[in-house]
């Protein structure tokens, strides 16, 4: 197997294998402590006349894309699921969209069960094949799901969703319980697929940044980056340093958006009403001052392929130095509130615990996978430009528990307005988008960014004219909402929302 | 409890008063009388149901109940079954696998009963728009009364939608006092 380097902001390596070799390498990654970051199928029958499962496997050296052509009569390719528990619902939402089973040894799928598909269209037509089109009216399949049951004295079910009863996201939970317990969380999720990677394939590379910010609106910044990023690695360009820098200006801005508004509801769920007031107050003047400086409050379509479309003034700069210091003296001061507070810290300390080594073992990235031991952000390691130079501090915590998650989101705010300040200290003049060369047909590039949930990779290839041919954009979410399964289980259904919102994982992200 | 007074005290009211109804965001005519629509203005629960967006919309409907809108104040609650509810509040493209669930919540509220689209995909589609996954936009699917437009709305307008939708027609322009 020959490793041919990608170019770009991060490591990264791409290696066409043949079967045996895909199952050796996932298992030598997986025995080197690295994991599963994304997996894929395409549609290659124009090129190499089949199709190809692809594998983004993050290891200590950075990112190896595996691709393993298959021919389109062969039954399928081998299983990652017993390498990397995380591989299931990708394979299982591969095969939906693609038509190419993961097959274990004795030939069967590890899980038949259809994910994104639902009752939307038939088990034997696959979207995503370049022979259906974007628009084309599938015909309805079988909408029923067989969800596992758990038998027993006294077990009984509740189904919840997937229209929930909040201003939520839709997705179904089963629980099967005892009494008040948990015995049991299955999740069923695809209800918003909506076809997002069929839609890429009918975009110019450059339109397809809007719609990469569009894949989970409370990521638009780190996915427009990833986006970006795969995309420029392609095209052989690098942002100048001013653009980077307000890159990360702005990502760190999202990442505390978003903790503002999660600490806010993880105390309001928790039965500290106050707190969502505090929070969601402080929430709305921060994205005020996006909308004033930035024009846009949630920092869509800002960064841009090549560079960023916003800058910074003098007065936008001393604007956002006073803002950080107003916010980081309101922060300490709810955070003794929450630390103080006998009844929040009741409902969160080892409520909804996922253990350091459940969490290895499915793969868990991001802020879960930091409150429960394990130190790992992109920005920090592998790192990437601006960020090797503005190193962040990483908070994480080693009980697992909804109290740490709370702990590493208000260290985490900290330090990113630490790291905002330094970002605006003797920020560089210099141009805000670098020229850009489109890249030649069939190149491949990779995004990977460090979004305020966890690591948002992008893998991109070029098509002809410059349009987009395959665009897998991947959610951390993916790798997390199996953990929540088993984060709950032995707490009880009135904990399930807290412990929800403590992950506050995104249903768009991974529904595509 | 001493500290949680003091923050409140020292934070104050910020509640600001909301933008005027607004009659070119109607899609359909008003279809209850005046009286109805007057009742409703002033005690209305509201049912949120995401068909397929990608949540940016969802933010922006929270901020709608922060201390600076405070959405309550003006007698406007989210609820958390459809039967309780006279509005219906959408957002996202439809897509395929959720256009069942919207319709069952629609058909699940009394009447008389109101649906407002909530954002450029609630709208047209969005970025999304139709495809083989996508019903598109909410009109699609159930009848719309009030469509807001933004990626995502801000707040103010959101609210706006919502005070247009119960502004009787003679009213419409100048209603939200």
């Amino acid at each position: 197997m020959s490793l041919e380097p990608l170019a770009g902001a991060m490591p990264a390596w791409r290696a066409l294998c043949d079967p045996a070799q895909w199952l050796a390498a996932c298992k030598a990654i997986a025995a080197s402590g690295g994991r599963l970051g994304a997996l894929w199928a395409s549609d290659e029958r124009d090129t190499h006349g089949g199709l190809s499962a692809h594998a983004l496997l993050v290891a200590y050296e950075g990112l190896l894309w595996l691709e393993l052509p298959v021919a389109d009569s062969a039954p399928g390719y081998p299983d990652l699921s017993a390498v990397f528990p995380c591989a299931r619902r990708m394979q299982r939402a591969a095969f939906d969209l693609i038509g190419l089973p993961a097959l274990v040894p004795d030939g069967t799928r590890p899980d038949g069960r259809g994910w994104l598909r639902h009752g939307a269209w038939t088990a034997d037509r696959h979207p995503l094949r370049r022979d259906i089109a974007l628009d084309e009216r599938l015909p309805p399949g079988d909408p029923r799901y067989g969800f596992v049951k758990v038998e027993g004295d006294g077990v009984h079910e509740i189904p919840v969703g997937p229209v929930h009863a909040g201003t939520i996201e839709p997705g179904h939970f089963r629980f099967s319980i005892v009494g008040e317990r948990v015995l049991r969380l299955e999740q069923r999720l695809g209800y918003k697929h909506k076809g997002i990677e069929k839609r890429f394939e009918s975009l110019s590379l450059r339109e397809g940044a809007r719609l990469a910010g569009r894949v989970s609106g409370d990521s638009t910044v780190a996915y427009a980056w990833a986006y970006a990023m795969a995309y420029e690695s392609m095209a052989g360009v690098t942002p100048g340093a001013r653009a980077l820098r307000l890159r990360a200006l702005l990502l760190e801005r999202e990442r505390i958006a978003n903790h503002l508004g999660d600490l806010g509801f993880i105390g309001n769920d928790g039965g500290l009403a106050v707190g969502q007031a505090h929070f969601s107050r402080l929430k709305e003047d921060f994205l005020r001052s996006n909308a004033a400086l930035f024009g846009h409050r949630y920092l869509m379509d800002r960064i841009v392929p090549g560079g960023v479309a916003v800058d910074i003034d003098e007065r936008g700069r001393k604007h956002l130095l006073a803002e950080a210091d107003g916010l980081g003296a309101e922060l300490r001061s709810l955070r003794a509130i929450y630390y103080d507070h006998a009844g929040l810290q009741d409902r969160c300390i080892n409520c909804g615990r996922l253990a350091p080594r459940t969490a290895a073992e499915l793969g868990v990235v991001g802020i879960a996978a930091r409150a429960s031991g394990h130190a790992m952000d992109a920005r920090v390691y592998p790192g990437f430009a601006p960020y090797d130079e503005f190193i962040p501090r990483l908070a994480s915590h080693r009980n697992g528990d909804v109290a740490a998650r709370i702990v590493v989101r208000f260290e985490e705010i900290l330090e990113s307005l630490r790291l905002e300040r330094r970002l605006l200290q003797g920020l560089p003049a210099g141009a805000l988008q670098a020229p850009f060369a489109e890249p030649v047909s069939g190149a491949r590039g990779v995004g990977w960014v460090e979004g305020w949930r966890g690591e948002v990779l992008v893998a991109l290839q070029a098509g002809a004219g410059s349009r987009v041919r395959r665009c897998h954009p991947h959610d951390p979410s993916w790798q997390n909402w199996p953990a929540l399964e088993h984060a709950v289980l032995g707490n009880i259904v009135p904990d399930f929302p807290l412990i929800n919102k403590s992950f506050n994982l995104s249903y768009a992200g991974a529904d595509l | 409890m001493y500290k949680i007074l003091l923050q409140i005290a020292r934070t104050g009211i910020c509640t600001e008063k909301p933008r005027f109804a607004d009659g070119t965001l109607r899609a359909l005519a008003p279809r209850f009388s005046e009286d109805v629509l007057a009742l409703l203005g002033r005690a209305l629960a509201i049912r949120h149901v995401d068909a397929g967006s990608c949540n940016g919309c969802e933010l922006e409907i929270h901020a709608t109940n922060n201390p600076y809108y405070n959405l309550e104040g003006l007698g406007i609650k989210f609820v958390a079954s459809p039967r309780h509810a006279d509005m219906l509040l959408v957002t996202g493209p439809v897509s395929r696998n959720m256009e069942e669930a919207l319709r069952r919540t629609y058909e699940a509220m009394p009447e008389p009963k109101l649906v407002v689209a909530i954002g450029d995909c609630g709208c047209d589609g969005g970025v999304f728009g139709e495809t083989y996954a996508s019903r598109g936009r909410v009109a699609n699917v159930i009848p719309v009364d009030v469509a807001v437009p933004g990626c995502p709305p801000e707040p103010a307008a959101i609210i706006q939608g919502i005070l247009t939708a119960v502004s009787a027609a003679s009213r419409a322009g100048a209603a939200g006092e």
